[in-house]
Formats: C-alpha cells, sequence, structure tokens
C-alpha cells in the first residue's frame, strides 16, 4: 500500500465522517427546535387540571317539547342533517323518562357525561379518544381510524360516526368522515375564554336555565355551590366513572 | 410406516385451477369495490348506524379471525402434543391459519371508517386497548405461524418445529382470549362485560377452525385426486364432536349465569324468547343447525363412516358459527342499553331505549364473502406453490 492511496483513504474517512456528522446535524436540529418549541407552548396555554369543567342539567327545568339546546349545538358544530335520523350526528339529546312503578315523569338531556375514567379512552387503539388536563373528553380527528370500537365501550350512546362526507364545516368543530365525535363541551369556547356552552346559553334565552356549565374544582363557581346545597345524581352511577355532568331532580 | 412425501397439489387439468382462481379472483374484486363503494360514499349506505356501529362485516371478520387461529389446533395436535395421525397435516393446518386470518383481517380493515389510517393503527398504541393488543396478536400470528409452516417444510431448520409450535400454540390461545376480550370488556352493554367471553371464544374457535379445516381437506383431496383414509377423518370428526358439545356447554353457562342475574333477564329475553330474528338465529341457526346437526351426523352409527356427513356436519357448525357470532354483535347491539333502570324512555331524539333495527345490505356481504374468497385463494396458491399436503393420506 502507498502513502498516497493511505491519505485518501484517511480524506475520505473525514469526508464520510463530517458528511454523517452534517446530516445527522441536519436531521436533528429541526426535530430538537420543534420539540423546544412545544415545550415552550405547552406552558404558556393548553389545558390545566386547576380545572375540571362540567355541567349541571336540572331535570324539573327541562322544558317539554324544547329543543332550543340541540339546535344551538347542531349550529354552533355545523352539525347537520341529511333527515337520516339513523346516521346522522347527534351530540346532544333531550330524552323523557317515566318511573316504571310510580308513573313520575322527567325530561333531561343527555351528552358526553365527560368522565373522570371514560371507557371511550380505554378502548381507543390509537389514543384519538383522550382526556384533557382539564377533563374534557375530545376525539382527535387525525388518530381516529373509524374502529368505533369507543361507541361500543360508551355506556351513553353519546358519539357519533360520521357517516358521509361533509362541506361547510364550522370553524368551531373540525369534523372528518369516517371519524367519530361527540360532545366537546364547546371547548372552542372554553379555549378563548368564554365560560359557556352553546346549549347553555340556549337554555337561559328560552328563560330555562336547567343547564349550568362551570368549572367543578372552583368552590366558589355557581356549578359547584349548586351541587354542593343539592342532591344530584350521575347516570349510571354503578359504573363509577365520576361523570362530569350531573343531574339534578331525577 | 411407509415414508410420506409431500407434493405441491395440481387438480386435474391447468385450466381448473386457473379458472378457479379466476372465481375467487372476481369475488374479491367484487368485495373490493364494495368497500369502495362504502368508504366512498361514507357508512350510511350501510345498513349500520350510530347505535348498530358494528355490522355484517365485523361478523364475517369475526368468524374468520376466530376459525383462523382454530384451524392451527390440527398442526399444534401433532407438534405439540405428539398426535402422530394429526403430524402430516400440520402444514396445510398452519397454511390455512394464515389465510383465513389474512381474509379476517382485510374485512376488518376495509370496513374502517378511516382505512387509509392503518399505518396509524400500527404506530401509535394505547395498551389499556385490547383492539391495539389485537394489531400486535394478528401480526404477530401470521409471522409466527409462517415461521412455523417454514420449520414444517425446511429440513435444516426442522429442529425448531417443536419450539416454535409451542410459540404459535400459546400465541393462539392469547389471540382468541383478545378477540373474545373484545366484547367482554365492554362494560356497557348487557349482552358483553362478562369475562367468559374469553375461553368460550377459544371454545368457539377451536369449533370453527376444525370444521374448517375438515372442509378443506376433503375438498382438496377431491380437487387433486389424492386418497384420504377414512381412520384420519374419523378421528377429526370425532374431535369435532367433542368441541361443539363444549361451544354448548359454555354457551349454556353463560346464558345460566345471565339469568341468574334479575339485572340481565332482559337481554336474556331477547335472546331466548322475544327477540325476533335473533331468536331465531339463536335456536334455529346455533342450537338446531349448528350443535345438533352436527352432533347427530357425527355420533349416529348410521353415519359411521360417511365422508357425506363428516362433510355436512362440518358445514353445519359453520353455519351455526356464523349465527352465534351474529346473535353476539349485532343482537347484543340491537337490544338497547340500560341507562335509566327502574325508567321507561317515553322520548328520545337518538334511539334511546328502543330495539334496533339493523338490516345488512348487499356491500356488506360482499366484503364479507371476499374475506372468504381471500382465504381459500390463499390456500389455493399456497397448496400449489409450497409441499403442503401429503402425496397420500392413505391409513
Amino acid at each position: 500500500m502507498s502513502n498516497k492511496s493511505d491519505r485518501q483513504s484517511v480524506n475520505r474517512r473525514q469526508f464520510i465522517g463530517g458528511t454523517v456528522a452534517a446530516v445527522g446535524a441536519l436531521t436533528i436540529a429541526p426535530g430538537v427546535i420543534l420539540h423546544a418549541a412545544t415545550e415552550d407552548d405547552k406552558a404558556s396555554s393548553g389545558a390545566s387540571s386547576e380545572h375540571r369543567w362540567g355541567m349541571v342539567i336540572d331535570s324539573n327545568k327541562c322544558a317539554d317539547g324544547c329543543s332550543a339546546c340541540v339546535d344551538a349545538c347542531n349550529n354552533e358544530h355545523g352539525l347537520e342533517g341529511h333527515d337520516r335520523p339513523e346516521t346522522d350526528a347527534v351530540w346532544i339529546r333531550a330524552v323523557k323518562l317515566k318511573d316504571k312503578q310510580t308513573g313520575h315523569v322527567n325530561r333531561l338531556v343527555m351528552m358526553c357525561q365527560h368522565c373522570e375514567h371514560p371507557p371511550c379512552v380505554d378502548v381507543c387503539p390509537t389514543n384519538a379518544s383522550f382526556k384533557r388536563d382539564d377533563g374534557i373528553v375530545l376525539v382527535d380527528r387525525h388518530r381516529c381510524i373509524g374502529c368505533r370500537y369507543c361507541m361500543m365501550a360508551c355506556p351513553y350512546n353519546a358519539r357519533s360516526f360520521v357517516h358521509e362526507a361533509l362541506s361547510d364545516q364550522s370553524v368551531n368543530a373540525p369534523r372528518g368522515k369516517g371519524c367519530v365525535e361527540s360532545c366537546t363541551l364547546c371547548v372552542h369556547r372554553v379555549d378563548a375564554g368564554v365560560m359557556q356552552t352553546a346549549c347553555q346559553e340556549a337554555c337561559q334565552k328560552e328563560g330555562h336555565a336547567a343547564i349550568i356549565f362551570g368549572d367543578l374544582k372552583d368552590p366558589n363557581s355557581e356549578i359547584s355551590r349548586i351541587l354542593k346545597s343539592n342532591n344530584s345524581v350521575q347516570i349510571r352511577a354503578d359504573l363509577e366513572l365520576n361523570t362530569g355532568v350531573r343531574y339534578l331532580n331525577l | 410406516m411407509s415414508k410420506l412425501y409431500y407434493r405441491e397439489l395440481y387438480c386435474g387439468t391447468p385450466v381448473r385451477f386457473w379458472m378457479g382462481l379466476a372465481l375467487l379472483g372476481s369475488i374479491i374484486a367484487i368485495g373490493l369495490g364494495a368497500a369502495y363503494y362504502m368508504e366512498h360514499n361514507g357508512h350510511w349506505v350501510t345498513g349500520m348506524s350510530n347505535q348498530l356501529v358494528w355490522g355484517l362485516p365485523h361478523v364475517f371478520a369475526i368468524f374468520l379471525i376466530v376459525a383462523a387461529s382454530g384451524a392451527l389446533n390440527v398442526a399444534s395436535i401433532g407438534s405439540v402434543f405428539g398426535g402422530p395421525l394429526y403430524k402430516p397435516l400440520g402444514r396445510f393446518s398452519s397454511l390455512l391459519a394464515i389465510g383465513l386470518l389474512a381474509g379476517g383481517l382485510m374485512v376488518l380493515v376495509l370496513d374502517l371508517g378511516r382505512p387509509d389510517r392503518l399505518i396509524v393503527a400500527m404506530t401509535e398504541y394505547n395498551f389499556k386497548s385490547i383492539f391495539a393488543w389485537n394489531v400486535i396478536l394478528y401480526s404477530g400470528f401470521i409471522a409466527i405461524v409462517g415461521v412455523y409452516l417454514w420449520t414444517m417444510i425446511d429440513r435444516s431448520v426442522a429442529r425448531y418445529k417443536r419450539t416454535v409450535g409451542f410459540a404459535a400454540f400459546f400465541w393462539r390461545i392469547a389471540l382468541t382470549t383478545g378477540t373474545g376480550s373484545i366484547f367482554g370488556f365492554l362494560v356497557a352493554r348487557e349482552a358483553y362485560d362478562a369475562a367468559i367471553m374469553a375461553p368460550m371464544f377459544v371454545i368457539m374457535s377451536f369449533s370453527y377452525g376444525l370444521a374448517f379445516f375438515i372442509i378443506t381437506l376433503i375438498a382438496a383431496y377431491i380437487w387433486g385426486d389424492r386418497e384420504l383414509g377414512d381412520l384420519r377423518l374419523t378421528r377429526l370428526k370425532n374431535l369435532l364432536g367433542v368441541f361443539v358439545g363444549a361451544v354448548l356447554y359454555f354457551t349454556l353457562a353463560y346464558n345460566l349465569t345471565n339469568l341468574y342475574v334479575t339485572q340481565h333477564h332482559g337481554i336474556e329475553r331477547f335472546v331466548l324468547l322475544d327477540g325476533g330474528i335473533y331468536t331465531q338465529m339463536f335456536w334455529i341457526g346455533q342450537i338446531l343447525i349448528g350443535s345438533i346437526v352436527p352432533l347427530f351426523l357425527i355420533y349416529s352409527p348410521a353415519f359411521e363412516k360417511s365422508r357425506w356427513a363428516i362433510a355436512v356436519a362440518s358445514v353445519a357448525v359453520l353455519i351455526g358459527g356464523f349465527f352465534q357470532i351474529y346473535v353476539i354483535v349485532i343482537g347484543g347491539q340491537a337490544y338497547p342499553m340500560n341507562l335509566f333502570p327502574g325508567k321507561e324512555v317515553i322520548e328520545s331524539g337518538f334511539y334511546d331505549g328502543q330495539v334496533i333495527n339493523y338490516m345488512p345490505t348487499v356491500p356488506e356481504a360482499a366484503l364479507g364473502i371476499a374475506g372468504i374468497a381471500v382465504a381459500l385463494a390463499m390456500v389455493a396458491v399456497g397448496a400449489r406453490v409450497f409441499k403442503v399436503f401429503p402425496e397420500t393420506l392413505e391409513d
């Protein structure tokens, strides 16, 4: 072997080494910067576990024949019907009940109960169903593969599957054909600092005030005061899911 | 004992083979077309709805997946439990298992709302979800059984056969436990939420898998004009009888438990008495066609060596099994969830308290049948390419 070839081989090694280092740095650097950026974002905004958003629904105040909350929800989130009630999305619904023994009649609205231990989150294979630190249960439309296992698991029948292509969506709630969705507790409003859901607003406008939204962790909030001074129930309390939505006079 | 030779399976004429394959190919093409139609338009064109979210494709998929793990049993008996009569059938048993699972998975994936996001399911895992576990169990099954088949075919790696066979056996038990647990872990619905679902699915897989195995084995030997001895078929038949009885036992235990619990009387009444189509499917489909008829054909001395009776018994087991899964998957969803115990729902904007109507559509059926065609096509091609079948299975 000659000196010349030796030298060349060292140069080649340096060249390869340098290239690998450069390519490596170029590959990793954007990731590091991006990661740092998202860490900053996390610090400055996002859901906080200091709150737990929830609702209380007074069954006595839920007026017969009224659909103001349902209409408001559909409007707010761009839930368009196609005159196909079996496949149209429903995020909130009115239910009228009669006690089998006493005949007493109740009316209430049902939606995602924003459980502390949500079965939908447990069963979701891709982590698309998730619970925010502030207790709001959501579906990540970019991760949902449309397997519908969460719909099988939800004890409240609260979820809908988008059965058709969508157009003219509302900016408040991006939706996706082939994905599952449900009540977001008007998370777009919460994140913008508006502490009133569309259904609550509509119910108040109608003069019923059957729906109160608020922070369950704030002892001075209206919802906390109501729940402290009244006997409330959770639907299917036997499942111990600690729902964020509670009912009065049921 | 004479030496055993395996040979690729050729049928009478190449035309017959290619025509057969073309037929399966066109069934698969129709199924893929149906899947495209359902995905393109959205699921509203199917019979499924927001209340009944898993329809006919899921019945086919679960049926095939359950049968797949059971089809491997013959290989397991041969190499894990050392049954000499079953050993020559091990290769075919593995090939059939892979084929059935692939067919079932195709149906399952193409029925997703977003099948294009399969990569998400393979890269993002929630380990509390039994579905996520199943993604690993199903793909692992194909890999392990593939290696198992290799150790059975290639002499140079034959020494690993027993070890890999053990691994495959435990994996398949885990797989069916996982499939049964999809339902066993659903706390919300009265028909599910029962630990017995997991072992019941394991025993169902034994039964359906063996029935599939017997039918395809008889068909292949007729197809290839080869000799198939009565002794081996009688053994397989008797084993099928035991499995059918075991499924009946688990069905009895499941229903008796529910009948004891007052809370579950509603769902029991629905399935056993007044559930309309589901009651008929249970009694006529699962119990009469799927259990009593095959048990009679298997154990009646009149049909002791009748190949026809064995084939009919196996087909009956499959038909009964299909109805059993239909009642579990569709019947379990059609019966309303009891959100408000002690209350009657008078009005609801989302079908609360009502029995849900489900009418399967043609595209759903086409997709499901395509799953079976995929399994058969894989077996037909596999048996022609690899040395899977012994040249003769004379006694």
